[in-house]
């Protein structure tokens, strides 16, 4: 796994550090059972068969989208929309359509498992060989990407399943208070 | 060994002197050879306009590819090549390879370079592994890569001579710029806006590669390089703390301001020109203040980097308008009085001319008419908003807010133009703007700082004007009126930098990978050609053999390789529905090529 090495100042205190450290932890355990750098062919049905505090899972347990009969999708995809299109999109292109040099994403979180999509974004990838240079970098350490992981991968998700379009989402849930309590703690806000 | 270096390399130029101290009038006298294309702006003045006219409006309706080249690298290839005598110094995107083509010998590799870089600078770099080219002086070729390496290779051998780190990857600096050899220094600028990068611009030593000075954009008056009581800003001296005061505690450093765009000279009064880029983060409402001095034009002396006048152009940026493109040097008449003029088509949609010397404002309209986030520059000098843009509510990201998304500004965050250059015409005393006609929703919201992270925070999305489906044109512009002459829509965004030549021609690439001729005078399209990949490569020309060239490097990339490769969102799109533009890459795919055009023998 390729770490980038950087110093991490930001005005957390040490719980909020843990909590990092705790996503590199669960990645790394997620990682060596899924086993290894190959994509695990996931099948998974991503219906949302339950929720809790405005977030949904499949029946697998894994985080997934809710997008009702007139459009109106659940916080965490319409929060990825906004994150990814701040971190994301300058190399996966605008909606998880790709660019010119890296993979279109509403392709791979076809068959990504949602082990596999936190340890990628965590840890970044490398792929340079004569003909490529692609290195996607480790976004582990920066908390504008940690703390919002599960938003991502939910969006990527009801993008690869075409459960919404491309553009902005234009109705969704509200914010649900513990998901201002999550991110608060995560980003080291007051 | 000069001697050598002259009948290998040099074909035949007059005897010069030997010494650093005068690589300056070397340079000069080169760059004056329209057979060379000796520096990567074409000239000091960044004119990107040749002598040559064997290729004409007539004739070049019948150009023909002459021979090509394959770069051997797939990224975006920004930039264009060297020709001094008969060798061609080639560049590449990372990693960052340089060839010496002898043209003589039917394009013979001499020589190969090929800098040994840590891969992990590559997801460090915002817009696309692209470089800007090398630079030619005092028998060295100068080569700016991804890693900040400044290094200098013997211009007839490859072998490295000296080499400067000039910032750290870890903490999100990159190299993309091409360098500009001043007198006995080498400038060049850095990159990392959008990893809160505190940038500058640095000289070097030519001979030793030793610093000489390092200009900051933001940040003390000692890293300024400022006198608070002689550098003027549109007249008045610019005072003590200039930048700081404009900052929110010690948000300046990690500042931004890069300088990852064209530098120009002009060796009459010693001054270099540039232009510094956004300041980090995206989000305004995280940078309180007029966060000088990003989007700012400086003029530097070239012995010791003292700036004589600084303008910034956006103050407090909400939008990404990094005001780094190139800076235009021409003499003019204006209202009857010979003028020395300087003319900058920044991202932010306004055409801008100033008196480079004394840097007066003299213009600035836009040069799209569909930029709508201000309604114009103050241009009452007695005004205590004298030199701002007025902004309007409407297309403000900070009244706006933070969580809240601002629709509809144009031009979108990669400007009316971005780094692709333009040229300018003497004979017709038009600019030939290669433009982005893109709008865009930006919503803001807070982001925390890492070092060698992205500290962006905002979200972007990106589409043509309403009711428009072209995403590019291709304008001609007078810049004493400021109004646009001409203009050729193009499906996509030109990003390519164009050549204005004597034989009445103006090429430019496009991105489906079209070099395009057309009539300086009327526009009318002459030649098209499909090269390989899509071009953001910058056109330009030299002769050999008798014979006249155009060569452009082919590789789509760069941040139109982003936004345009699957097609930019509808906004209007209904629920769900597929939509969206016209996609780029139903027309090209990754290159990397340069191929070269004559008129047929």
């Amino acid at each position: 796994m390729e770490l980038l090495h950087a110093p991490v100042r930001l005005p957390t205190n040490l719980e909020d550090k843990l909590l990092r450290k705790f996503w590199f932890a669960a990645a790394a355990m997620i990682f060596v059972v899924s086993g290894g750098t190959s994509f695990a062919e996931d099948a998974v049905d991503p219906a949302a068969v339950k929720s809790e505090d405005g977030k949904y899972f499949d029946k697998e347990g894994n985080p997934t989208f809710k997008v009702g009969a007139d459009g109106t999708v659940d916080w965490y995809t319409y929060s990825g929309y906004r994150r990814y299109h701040s971190e994301c999109h300058v190399c996966h292109g605008p909606d998880g359509m790709g660019s010119t040099y890296a993979p279109a994403l509403t392709n791979s979180l076809k068959t990504m498992s949602y082990g596999d999509f936190v340890s990628v974004v965590a840890s970044g990838r490398k792929n340079v060989s004569s003909s490529q240079e692609n290195v996607m970098p480790a976004l582990g350490d920066n908390p504008n990407v940690a703390c919002y992981m599960d938003d991502l991968y939910i969006y990527l998700r009801a993008r690869a399943h075409d459960a919404i379009g491309r553009v902005r989402p234009a109705k969704k849930e509200d914010k649900p208070e513990a998901y201002t309590q999550a991110e608060n703690s995560c980003m080291g806000k007051k | 060994m000069r001697k050598v270096l002259q009948a290998t390399c040099l074909g035949s130029i007059a005897a010069f002197s030997v010494g650093a101290a005068v690589a300056n009038d070397e340079l000069i006298k080169m760059s004056q050879n329209p057979k060379d294309w000796v520096q990567p702006a074409g000239d000091y003045a960044n004119t990107r306009y040749s002598k040559l006219n064997q290729i004409t409006a007539a004739n070049v309706g019948k150009l023909q590819v002459a021979w090509t080249f394959s770069t051997g690298v797939l990224r975006g290839h920004e930039g264009g090549p060297l020709v001094i005598g008969n060798m061609m110094y080639v560049h590449t995107p990372f990693p960052n390879k340089v060839y010496a083509l002898d043209l003589s010998k039917d394009n013979q590799i001499v020589w190969k370079y090929e800098p040994k870089q840590d891969p992990n600078v590559i997801p460090v770099m915002c817009c696309d592994t692209v470089n800007r080219g090398v630079a030619y002086g005092d028998g060295k070729i100068f080569l700016h890569q991804a890693d900040t390496t400044l290094v200098a290779l013997d211009a007839k051998t490859g072998k490295v001579e000296w080499s400067a780190k000039n910032g750290d990857p870890a903490k999100g600096a990159t190299g993309t710029s091409a360098p500009l050899v001043v007198k006995d220094k080498v400038l060049i600028g850095i990159s990392g806006g959008e990893f809160g990068v505190q940038c500058h611009v640095t000289a070097y030593d030519i001979k030793s590669g030793k610093q000489a000075w390092r200009a900051f954009s933001s940040g003390t008056d000692d890293q300024l390089l400022v006198d608070p009581d002689k550098t003027t800003d549109l007249g008045k001296p610019i005072g003590k703390d200039s930048s700081i005061k404009t900052w929110q505690g010690d948000q300046w450093k990690i500042g931004g301001g890069c300088t990852w765009g064209w530098l120009s000279y002009d060796p009459a009064v010693n001054l270099v020109y540039y232009g510094s880029g956004n300041p980090s983060t995206w989000n305004p409402k995280q940078r309180p203040g007029d966060n000088k001095w990003s989007m700012t034009i400086f003029a530097r002396n070239a012995d010791d980097g003292k700036a004589k006048w600084v303008y910034q152009m956006t103050p407090h940026d909400e939008w990404d308008y990094d005001g780094v493109n190139e800076m235009i040097l021409s003499d003019q008449q204006i209202n009857g009085q010979d003028r020395k003029l300087l003319t900058h088509f920044d991202r932010n949609g306004l055409g801008y001319t100033l008196d480079r010397i004394t840097g007066e404002l003299l213009v600035a309209e836009k040069y799209d008419p569909k930029v709508n986030w201000t309604s114009g520059v103050d241009m009452n000098k007695s005004s205590p908003t004298y030199g701002r843009p007025k902004v309007l509510d409407q297309y403000s990201t900070e009244k706006g807010g933070e969580d809240k998304n601002t629709k509809g500004i144009c031009p979108a965050a990669l400007g009316t133009k971005d780094q692709q250059p333009a040229a300018y015409s003497p004979d017709t005393q038009l600019f030939y703007v290669p433009t982005n006609h893109v709008c865009m929703d930006y919503e803001p919201f807070k982001v925390s700082y890492t070092a060698g992270q992205p500290y962006v925070g905002a979200t972007l999305s990106m589409y043509p004007p309403a009711g428009e489906t072209h995403m590019g044109n291709f304008i001609a512009w007078d810049n004493k009126t400021g109004k646009i002459v001409w203009s050729n829509k193009e499906p996509f965004s030109v990003w390519s930098g164009a050549l204005a030549t004597a034989g009445g021609v103006v090429f430019y690439g496009t991105l489906e990978g079209y070099l395009k001729a057309v009539d300086a005078k009327t526009g009318k399209e002459l030649y098209k050609f499909k090269t390989p990949s899509g071009i953001i490569g910058n056109v330009n020309t030299y002769e050999q053999g008798g014979r006249q060239y155009v060569a452009v490097l082919s590789g789509v990339g760069g941040w139109a390789g982003i936004g345009l490769a699957a097609g930019l969102t509808d906004p209007t799109d209904g629920l769900g529905a597929v939509g969206g533009y016209a996609a780029l890459s139903n027309y090209t795919a990754l290159g990397g090529t340069l191929t070269v055009f004559a008129l047929p023998q």
